[in-house]
């Protein structure tokens, strides 16, 4: 166990050795996650230290006093909150060697070739697949659907039905996907915002060596938990201060604006403000809750309130606004290399949040999720479960 | 009527709730025009051309159904109908979302004509004009002003809607009402959250123009145009809701997941039906402020407040669930979810905040805030 006392020193040593203002900041990257200091979580050689988790923060803290560059968690969030766990927890040495440091440090982007056409919420019904090659390696014919940044991603995720024989859940086989391979085709498909964060991805006769397939064969579905557990937390589970994220924009507008102000939109503001505060504390008790760094169906709680709450203060803000309320930015076109979800203007942070209710699970299924799992409710009456794939209606 | 209602003691006024014949013929051509012309597809096809607005469409509506001419009476150029039909028409147009200068030309400027018309022979000429859909006039201020609210009466002006395909502008000065032509002004356009109602900043030469009413006859007339406008607004918002709910209704009853249509789920069905609760006020909301603006009764200041406050969140609200029930889907541009839901979203604020609504209704029921 290394304490935040030795955590701290070993910072130092880096700052010391990389001084921040004469490194290169992919050298100063690779050399903290080399000095394990990247996740302190994560086991020593793969950027951590084995130490707790709660003891970033003392890592962190140093280093933005020093100035140090940071990896830009906005361009590479599928990578870091959910490829990343999945690789440790599921791959083999070799791959946590191969991917995780490149990943971290941001030279590698990664999506997740998760939904499909036919498979959003009922993901376990996807029709992409994977059949056994020759050469042992494997070949992927199929179609995803919504994948964000697979325009600026280097490696995916990817689920594959590999046995259409078996029950849903029990023929789904999980792979890390070249996203250069020929056989992959991304092409953008455009958001209510404008922009086209995310893409359809068409794979034909994609090939992935089996030294890239995470967990066993048919076994896809239990890996996949780690990843789908993970993406919600990574949605809206990060540490913020008071007035951090979408609230903090309606109260800058609200200080910095006399002139807007009604009895109406601050009774609004203030039920708004109070519930973010809250959401905020609730986060932090989960943090603390975590320590052995498991997100249970907790995490489904703070998306549950994120997604709430980012469409209803935005909603207010641009009331707020009034006339500018009703204008926007600009509409052009573009393919964005991060995903920010209080960028830009009020009419954007509107629209954008709109996703967050369905992105990584939608509000509706998460609600499920929590009547079941959490309060133990008897789940619906299914049909689905123990048929075989290939003999589901389509 | 029955001896009994008539002897009742009068408290509100009666008003007429339901849809009449010639109602639902009109709204049966309006639709019919739409489906054939503006599709959602279409003017998804149109929304960031330089103009949104579909071609050739102005006329068969506005002439040719006569729709522009609704409110004005026949001997000034017009149908002779009232607000109930323009209503109608309006719920149509907001069902498709579709890009036209009627709310704002066939409406808000048209009403506002009305009264200065009986005095001045510019304004009975324009409104003529108008009333046979030749003309197309907008008023010069912001789409957010509310009945009622302070006007600008000098320099540019922002946020004017539809301004961009007007003849004419109308712009309320310190001395009076005056006609602008189009040609003589300067319309920038601006950047709308909702890209079927462009939004554009207008400069007026000062004594530009030809003087319809004067400095005493501007207020009211203006403010008069605002309350049709906002009354009527609350009839657009009625037909958005109510195609969200309609199309949502029929594609979580197509779309399958987990072996069953998703719309067969209780949460989405509960969702669904609250809609249609809320529609069902919606519905008898609008109607009334139709209404009231048509008999023109002493209680439609009361009556628009009221249905603005109530269909402005019922349509926002109702297009929130038709992209939220869609799943990523109704996150696409290429889906017409986002169409609606930008419209309503503008339309919250168009003509008067919600706030500003609650608080006229607050003054006029006596219903004081805390001091
Ligand atoms: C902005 C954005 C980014 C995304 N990025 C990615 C990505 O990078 N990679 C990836 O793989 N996917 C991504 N997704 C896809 C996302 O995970 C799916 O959209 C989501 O799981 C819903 O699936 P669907 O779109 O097919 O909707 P559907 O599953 O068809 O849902 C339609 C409606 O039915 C409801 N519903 C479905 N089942 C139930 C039920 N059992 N009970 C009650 N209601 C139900 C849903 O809540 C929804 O309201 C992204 C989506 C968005 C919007």
């Amino acid at each position: 166990m290394t304490g935040a006392e030795e955590l701290r020193a070993l910072t130092r040593k880096l700052l010391d050795a990389y001084p921040p203002a004469t490194t290169d900041r992919t050298d100063f990257l690779r050399a903290r996650f080399d000095a394990g200091l990247a996740w302190v979580h994560y086991p020593a050689g793969l950027g951590g230290l084995d130490a707790p988790r709660a003891l970033q923060a003392v890592v962190d803290a140093e280093l933005a006093a020093a100035g140090a560059p940071d990896n830009d968690p906005r361009k590479i969030g599928i990578g870091l909150g959910m490829a990343a766990p999945t690789v440790l927890a599921h791959g083999s040495d070799e791959v946590k060697r191969r991917f995780l440091r490149p990943l971290w440090v941001g030279e590698e982007v990664w999506c997740q070739l998760f939904s499909e056409p036919g498979a959003g919420s009922d993901l376990a019904a996807l029709a992409t697949r994977a059949v056994r090659g020759d050469a042992g390696d494997w070949i992927v014919d199929g179609q995803k659907v919504w994948t964000s940044s697979a325009h600026t991603a280097r490696w995916a995720i990817l689920i594959a039905r590999t046995d259409p024989d078996a029950p849903k859940h029990r023929g789904i086989t999980y792979f890390v996907c070249d996203m250069t391979d020929p056989g992959v085709e991304v092409r953008p498909l455009r958001q209510i915002t404008g922009e086209a964060e995310f893409n359809e991805v068409f794979l034909t006769g994609v090939r992935i060596p089996d030294a890239h397939r995470l967990g066993d064969i048919g076994d896809g579905w239990r890996v996949a938990q780690t990843t789908l557990m993970n993406e919600r937390v990574s949605i809206g589970g990060s540490r913020i201060p008071r007035e951090g994220g979408m609230i903090g924009k309606v109260a800058a507008t609200w200080r910095e604006r006399p002139e807007l102000r009604t009895h109406d939109l601050h009774r609004r503001l203030l039920d708004h403000w109070v519930d973010a505060e809250v959401a905020r504390l609730a986060g932090e008790r989960l943090r603390q809750q975590l320590v052995a760094g498991r997100p249970g169906p907790e995490g489904s709680a703070m998306k549950l309130a994120f997604a709430r709450l980012n469409q209803a203060i935005s909603g207010l803000e641009v009331e707020l606004l009034g006339d500018e309320g009703l204008l926007y930015g600009e509409w052009e076109m573009r393919r964005p290399e991060l995903v920010d979800f209080t960028g830009r203007d009020a009419g954007y942070r509107y629209l954008r949040s709109k996703g967050n209710s369905i992105e990584g699970g939608t509000s509706e299924v998460l609600l499920n999720i929590v009547a079941e799992r959490v309060l133990g409710l008897p789940p619906e009456p299914r049909n689905d479960k123990d048929v075989a794939w290939k003999d589901l209606a389509r | 009527m029955t001896d009994v209602t008539e002897s009742a003691e009068p408290t509100e006024p009666t008003l007429d709730l339901l849809y009449s014949e010639t109602e639902e013929d009109l709204r049966a051509a309006v639709r019919a025009l739409l489906a054939d012309r503006a599709g959602h597809q279409a003017v998804l096809g149109l929304i960031e051309t330089d103009s949104p607005y579909v071609p050739g469409l102005w006329k068969p509506l506005a002439a040719d159904i006569g729709a522009a001419g609704l409110l004005v009476p026949e001997k000034l150029g017009g149908q002779g109908a009232s607000h109930r039909e323009a209503a109608v028409v309006l719920e149509e147009l907001g069902r498709a979302v579709t890009p036209l200068p009627y709310l704002t030309s066939s409406v808000v400027a048209t009403e506002t004509l009305l009264a200065p018309a009986g005095e001045s022979e510019a304004a009975a000429g324009l409104l003529a004009e108008l009333a046979g859909g030749r003309t197309v006039a907008v008023l010069a201020v912001p789409l957010s002003t509310a009945p009622g609210a302070e006007l600008p009466l000098t320099g540019p002006v922002a946020g004017v809607a539809d301004a961009a395909i007007a003849d004419v502008l109308l712009v309320p000065r310190a001395d009076g009402l005056y006609a602008v032509p189009a040609a003589e002004a300067t319309v920038e356009p601006q950047t709308p959250l909702d890209l079927t109602r462009p939004l554009a900043r207008v400069t007026t030469g000062a004594g530009s123009g030809t003087r319809l009413a004067g400095p005493e006859a501007t207020g009211p007339a203006v403010r008069r145009g605002l309350l049709a406008g906002a009354g009527l607004l609350a009839s657009e918002q009625l037909g958005l809701a109510e195609w969200c709910l309609e199309e949502t209704v029929r594609y979580t009853r197509e779309r399958h997941q987990f072996n069953r249509p998703v719309g067969s789920f209780q949460a989405l069905k509960h969702r669904m039906a609250q809609l249609w609760l809320d529609l069902v006020g919606a519905r008898a909301a609008a109607r009334a402020a139709a209404d009231s603006l048509a008999t023109g009764s002493a209680d439609a200041p009361l009556i628009v407040a009221v249905a603005q406050a109530y269909c402005s969140k019922v349509a926002v609200r109702a297009a929130e669930e038709c992209v939220q029930l869609h799943g990523g889907i109704g996150m696409t541009w290429e889906h017409s979810a986002h169409l609606a839901l930008k419209r309503a979203k503008s339309d919250q604020i168009a003509l008067g905040s919600t706030g500003r609504h609650q608080d006229a209704i607050a003054a006029l029921v006596g219903l004081e805030p805390p001091v």
